[in-house]
């Protein structure tokens, strides 16, 4: 089986900031809008060069989102910067409306999704805005594992002319994926071969994989890790050829069960092939404060909680 | 110079299209519209600068959003007659599969529209993006917005209302339409708003009133001088004082028609008060 390993860890809005400053030397129609955030969204890099393409909103996200439509009007490619919660149900309306219904080319960038934001509660932990934005007609949704996929993520999308929203957060995480990779949208990434289970993981919860992956292997049980880093379009294929062969799924994501991933892909099974599938997701709660790890533990967002819903699964074959 | 008399009679042609519009799918919105008609007949047939054909991204003209979208029948029919979209197509409003939905959208194509509205409040910050792009463009031209006033109680136009005049966007002209009426009734009615001028004011705008905003010379005059404010480092507000349902007695000083058609013989008393001019589509 093939492993992973990491030597360093890194947040993966900090993969955001980094894929936004190359951005902003290669691409001169890419602008950025923030909402007061600027630190916490690693934007420093692209502001100190290209201040003129840089708009500080204010505390005004529902203006951001207006402005960001307008800003297309005319050419340029705007990117928003905020955190998840105020990125997406605090304007859904906005988006739907002035950007997703408008056809507008604006990527809406949102850290500190999920639980893993920590100590400042549920009022800042998102576990919804999944949902909510792949039920918008025409929204790409994307959610990267680490800073590397974020950073490329970040840089792709600029050259996809369409909204996007891409999803990613706040702690430091292992880096596993490689510095120079391409990324594509829609694509899903197979991290390991298996036979008995298929693990379809997004964002934080793809590293937890992969150390399941390890685990249930000394036990015997051959998983196939697949990396769903876009939600929407989902990559079929990937899903349908691998559970061909292993004949059961786990999803895992850092959102609630109802609107996430783990739907998705359900739906695709229930269309084209059922097969038994068990989800790690939250399980329609709101979070609450504390670290990362105890968060992730006590609402079941583990590599201990995948393996008990891979050693669930295949007694349901 | 302008020619007051052909404007004049295309206004009147104007108002024959959306009572008739309306009419004839028994909804949509004629009393805001009617309001709007002479301001809509002096920004496309005079103030404009625009390019021969459509072009989304708008670069080296002056465009136009409508945040009020509720008023598309005004919209359209203006916007057919200054050679947008076949005049004929004023026929299909707001049946099904037709460009002219509801509510203004860019959804199905139509030239002249860039931007969906019909939710209130969210078109100032999209003219601010606009206007905001001009800017990076080095393009001089101006951005036009038009909005409610009892739009101004959502809360988002506070927002872009802040942003507009702490950033300087000075190419912006936003023209409020200030007939006093919403829905449920008179604006100090259902959520009294105080001046409006003086809110601008002290939001950091330049506000300049028309205060015959159904009179096509006054509307010239007063967007020129809006004009001439322009690029002083301040976004410009312009409060036009309209009658709601102007040109047809019965629809207007009231909120009654809103949202409403008129029957058929609410439509001959109409059609009779504004004989034909440039003929019916």
């Amino acid at each position: 089986m093939k492993t992973y390993t990491y030597t360093e860890k890194k947040d993966t809005r900090s993969g955001f900031g980094a894929g936004l400053a190359e951005l902003g030397r290669t691409n001169p129609n890419v602008v950025a809008l923030c909402a007061d955030l600027i630190g916490s969204l690693k934007m420093n890099e692209f502001i100190d060069e290209n201040p003129e393409r840089f708009f500080q909103i204010g505390i005004a996200e529902a203006n951001m989102m207006g402005i960001a439509a307008g800003l297309t009007i005319g050419g340029k490619i705007p990117f928003t910067g905020t955190f998840a919660n105020f990125s997406t149900g605090r304007v859904y309306d906005q988006i739907r409306q002035s950007i997703a219904y408008s056809g507008k080319n604006v990527k809406i960038c949102a850290s500190h999704a999920g639980l893993t934001l920590g100590e400042d509660g549920a009022t800042h932990q998102i576990l919804e805005d999944i949902g909510l934005m792949k039920m918008l007609p025409g929204m790409v949704v994307i959610n990267p594992c680490d800073y590397n996929q974020t950073k490329a993520a970040t840089i792709a999308i600029a050259d996809y002319d369409g909204p996007v929203y891409l999803r990613f957060g706040r702690p430091s995480v292992p880096i596993f994926t490689p510095a120079d990779q391409k990324f594509e949208i829609g694509k899903a990434i197979k991290f390991t071969e298996g036979t008995d289970v298929t693990i379809v993981a997004t964002g934080h919860l793809v590293w937890e994989a992969l150390e399941a992956s390890k685990v249930l292997n000394e036990a015997g049980i051959s998983a196939e890790v697949i990396n769903i880093h876009t939600i929407k379009p989902l990559d079929n294929k990937a899903i349908l050829d691998s559970v061909a062969k292993t004949g059961c799924i786990v999803t895992a994501e850092e959102h609630n069960f109802l609107g996430g991933l783990g739907e998705s892909v359900a739906r695709v099974l229930a269309l084209h092939h059922p097969t038994p599938q068990e989800f790690v997701a939250t399980n329609d709660t709101f979070g609450e404060s504390g670290t990362p790890v105890q968060l992730m533990d006590k609402y079941g967002l583990n590599s201990d909680a995948i393996i008990k819903a891979v050693l669930k699964v295949i007694k349901r074959k | 110079m302008p020619n007051i008399k052909e404007l004049t009679d295309l206004t009147t042609q104007v108002r024959r299209d959306i009572i008739r519009m309306v009419h004839k799918v028994n909804s949509g919105h004629p009393g805001g519209s009617l309001g709007c008609a002479e301001f809509f007949v002096s920004l496309y047939q005079e103030l404009l600068e625009t390019k021969e054909g459509f072009n989304m991204d708008g670069i080296g003209e002056d465009l136009f959003f409508l945040s009020n979208g509720h008023i598309s029948p005004v919209y359209y029919s203006v916007l057919a007659r200054s050679g947008y979209f076949p005049v004929e197509e004023l026929n299909t409003f707001r049946l099904l599969d037709s460009r002219l939905q509801g509510h203004p959208t860019t959804h199905e194509g139509l030239p002249g529209i860039r931007i969906a509205s019909g939710s209130l409040g969210q078109g100032m910050s999209v003219a601010i993006g606009a206007a905001q792009a001009k800017k990076l463009n080095n393009d001089n031209h101006l951005i036009y917005s038009l909005h409610g006033d009892g739009e101004l109680q959502e809360g988002q136009n506070w927002e872009a209302i802040m942003y507009a005049s702490a950033k300087k966007v000075d190419n912006l002209i936003s023209t409020i339409d200030l007939n006093k009426q919403q829905i449920d009734g008179s604006t100090d009615d259902v959520l009294p708003m105080g001046s409006l001028r003086a809110k601008f004011e002290a939001f950091g705008w330049t506000v300049l009133d028309i205060e015959k905003g159904n009179d096509i010379e006054a509307i010239l005059k007063g967007m020129a001088k809006a004009k001439s404010l322009t690029g002083k480092g301040k976004p410009v507000c312009v409060l036009l004082h309209t009658v709601m349902g102007n040109g047809i007695d019965f629809m207007m000083h009231t909120h009654a028609w809103h949202g409403k058609a008129p029957n058929d013989e609410q439509l001959a008393i109409g059609l009779a008060q504004n004989p034909e001019t440039l003929g019916d589509y």
